[in-house]
């Protein structure tokens, strides 16, 4: 039977029609072998754009569907859905990118529209030899993973676990709470962080349905949405969680108590070899530092720990564990870092023992911090005169460009701290104020009443002038050079991409932005899923957010993860590898060309043999047969190739 | 024949749904120009890219092949763009050999951020194809 092909041009409103001719690209394509009828249309995704589909598939009998309009990767599958809705198989659909590949990559007048026929050609070409092909239903594991256990992982933790699935909550500290647990008052609420996050801590520990691994991490992942088979690596603590009802009776005789920066308190206070993380951990159990442990690291030590832990809950016998899990959907939250400002000497951090960060101030101004909530200098008064330097590391073109997005509020509350237990004179050294959210502008004006002095600030400078710290910048407001001579330099540091966020990219097969953080599906509309189905996003790995915000998204991933569980079965796309028995002369250069074993070596029939569900349709094996045995459904050598002489031009050499 | 005077340089560009195609719809979303004669094909892998697509490009009138997708290491593939990387050189050296230069044909990682750095890839390439001039394949209908 001939192909019988309608074609449809969508202007998109005047976004491909202000820069390609639409009408000329019908008028072409009418004229093309087998294409019967060739159409424009303002919104082809609109529902009469959609339409006009259907009707023209019924009445005209078409046996494919060109639509040229934006990316495949915005309408593929909607369209698909309108031609299943008029009868036609889904694959029998070619998009032409028109948009995004050509209208607006183009200058008007410069060729758009000559480019936009021969992609729609290459489309036409190619849906002449689309085949109907059929998605796999499998059935989904209905449990979650969740990487990361600060207050996106929990939200989206608790949120499925209340819908009642299991959900594995992986967390390579040793307790959960992630930066939200080390914070003092949270802006604009000024709430105590730690008071509002307990409640969630303690119904992530309590819950029937989440399985909490600590000192965890996700070490290898495979499968697909649905069906996900991870493998999770268990550093030891030392201790039996079961009988540690973390006392800290350890820790106090641990013989390096009080010696060791403690990485919870930023480094200003000091912990043993063995330690309870904060008073609030969840779980609350000791910790043993196997890089910091005399016994771990040299075998002499008295083990004083051992003999005063009544419950005998130290055990140094213990090993790495690795254990799988198999789960439906996976969601990263797994946090940022902190730009470190010491790399810099014009912050003057690291050379002037008064210069914190603002993750120190939290710990300083925190009731069971360092200081037990009294902001202190080194020498143990209160600092009459406190700088707050903003933008440290961030929207700066020699680290990064980005906008942190909560220093601006952050900063805020500290000076309100410092002024509310201090009465210190601040001083904010900001670039631009950033500040977007509900009521966090009232906030503003509240901080500015108070008495707290904005200097718009450029080439800000933390130096000392006669033994004085002092910050130094440009005011650009008033136009001048200002030395402020102060007692304390908080300086708001940047939130970045953790230091592993590559190597946890490669692991999952997610993408990153180009500001290393993890890079959603379609910034505005698919803020949450990735190019991964079934793996989600939450929180600061996705870029730098605030509270609210990040526990928005935590339940925005748990949302993902449970619609994919109450269908109960995800669709498997259906391009693979296909054999062609006749032409496979058994050579086996595709068994090893194949990263997923999928394919096997049939002995009777001295053939290759594709497992289908188990092979992804990457192509490997096809470019790689010299038989030409072997083709893709959907990107066959033969529609690759009409496509080509499509795109370079060339109609009538079929 | 074509002459070297009024020539736009026709770039055919293979690039992968995952990284590539995705950087350059994102250069899309950004309307960051490049020459409307690059013409895009997209395939799932650059693994995918059987040595006779480029060759056939090349017979159809294409005058520079660019083939396209994830770093190394970002593979949705596991290592697919590690095969399109070792099959490069043995491929360029058999274009050589048919007369085709070696600037004619590239393999450049892209990964789906950089619709930037994919603007300025194809930009460059057409630069360097309209100072090499059209590329007349003698005897062409051989190929591919």
């Amino acid at each position: 039977m001939p192909e019988r092909i309608g074609v449809y041009v969508c202007h998109c409103g005047s976004n491909i029609a202000a820069t390609v001719d639409v009408r000329q690209v019908v008028e072409q394509a009418a004229k093309w072998d087998s294409v019967v009828v060739a159409r424009d249309y303002k919104y082809m995704c609109s529902a009469p754009g959609r339409e006009l589909v259907i009707k023209d598939i019924r009445e005209l009998n078409l046996t494919g569907v060109v639509v040229a309009s934006c990316s495949p990767r915005m309408h593929e599958a909607m369209f698909r859905g309108v031609l299943e809705e008029a009868g036609l198989n889904g694959y029998l659909l070619e998009i032409a990118n028109i948009r995004e590949q050509c209208a607006w990559v183009s200058l008007p007048g410069a060729g758009a529209t000559a480019k936009a026929v021969a992609l729609t050609r290459a489309a036409v070409k190619k849906a002449r030899l689309n085949q109907p092909i059929w998605e796999r239903e499998i059935p989904v594991n209905q449990a979650t993973l969740v990487v990361g256990g600060g207050i996106a992982g929990i939200q989206a933790a608790l949120q499925v676990a209340n819908a009642g699935y299991l959900v594995y909550l992986v967390e390579r500290e040793p307790y959960i709470g992630g930066h939200m647990a080390q914070f003092d008052k949270t802006f604009i609420t000024l709430d105590c962080a730690t008071c509002i996050l307990t409640p969630k801590l303690a119904g992530v520990e309590r819950h029937p349905n989440i399985r909490l691994m600590t000192c965890s991490e996700v070490v290898q992942v495979d499968g697909y949405v649905g069906n996900f088979r991870v493998r999770v690596k268990t550093s030891p603590r030392y201790i039996h969680e079961a009988s540690c009802t973390g006392c800290g009776a350890c820790e106090r005789a641990c013989v390096l108590w009080d010696s060791i920066p403690a990485e919870f308190d930023e480094g200003l206070g000091r912990r043993g070899a063995v330690y309870v993380p904060f008073p609030q951990a969840v779980p609350l159990k000791a910790r043993v530092d196997g890089k910091n442990c005399l016994y771990l690291t040299t075998g002499n030590c008295r083990r004083t720990c051992v003999t005063a832990c009544q419950r005998g809950a130290i055990d140094f016998d213990q090993k790495e564990t690795v254990s799988e899990i198999a789960v439906g959907s996976i969601i990263i939250a797994t946090g940022f870092d902190v730009f470190d400002p010491g790399v810099e000497p014009r912050w003057g951090y690291g050379r002037y023992e008064n210069v914190i960060t603002g993750m120190q101030f939290e710990r300083m101004s925190n009731a069971s911090g360092p200081t037990l909530g009294k902001i202190l200098l080194a020498d143990g008064t209160e600092p009459r005169r406190v700088a707050v330097v903003h933008c440290v590391g961030s929207r700066s073109k020699k680290y990064h460009r980005h906008c942190s997005r909560v220093c601006c509020l952050s900063s805020l509350k500290f000076a309100h701290l410092v002024r509310e237990k201090t009465g210190a004179e601040v001083f904010e050294f900001y670039t631009d104020l950033n500040i977007f959210g509900k009521q966090y502008d009232e906030f503003y004006h509240r901080v500015r009443e108070e008495g707290v002095h904005f200097i718009r600030a450029r080439g800000t400078e933390v130096t000392e002038i006669d033994g004085q710290l002092a910050v130094c910048a440009e005011d650009v407001e008033l136009g001048v050079y200002r030395e402020i001579p102060v007692d304390m330099v908080i300086l708001n540091t940047a939130l970045i991409p953790r230091h592993d966020a590559e190597k946890v990219s490669r692991l999952f097969g997610i993408s990153r932005s180009s500001d290393g953080f993890f890079m959603e599906s379609h910034m505005k509309l698919d803020p949450v899923t990735t190019f991964m189905n079934g793996i989600y996003l939450a929180g600061c790995c996705q870029s730098p957010k605030d509270i609210p915000d990040s526990v928005a998204q935590g339940a925005a991933a748990a949302a993902q993860a449970l619609s994919v569980i109450a269908r109960g079965k995800v669709s498997l796309s259906p391009v693979t590898a296909r054999v062609t028995e006749e032409l496979c002369s058994g050579c086996r250069i595709c068994l090893r060309t194949c990263p997923f074993q999928a394919i096997s070596f049939d002995q009777a029939a001295g053939t290759a043999e594709i497992n289908e569900a188990v092979c992804k349709g990457c192509g490997c094996c096809s470019a790689a047969c010299p038989a030409g045995a072997i083709d893709i459904t959907h990107y066959g050598t033969g529609q690759l190739l009409a496509q080509i002489e499509g795109v370079c031009g060339n109609e009538d050499k079929d | 024949m074509r002459t070297k005077t009024d020539f736009e340089p026709l770039l055919v560009a293979f690039l992968c749904h995952w990284c590539a195609y995705t950087g350059a719809d994102f250069a899309g979303s950004a309307g960051i120009k490049y020459p409307a004669s690059v013409r895009i094909v997209r395939v799932m892998c650059t693994g995918r890219v059987d040595p006779l697509f480029v060759l056939k490009a090349f017979r159809e009138g294409a005058d520079g092949v660019l083939v396209s997708g994830c770093h190394p290491g970002d593979c949705h593939y596991v290592d697919g763009n590690i095969k399109a990387m070792r099959r490069e050189p043995l491929l360029a050296a058999m274009l050589e050999q048919l007369g085709i230069e070696r600037e004619r044909f590239q393999l450049v990682w892209v990964s789906a951020s950089e619709g930037e750095k994919f603007a300025r890839v194809v930009t460059e390439m057409t630069d360097t194809l309209r100072e090499l001039g059209p590329l007349n394949l003698k005897g062409g209908e051989q190929l591919g």
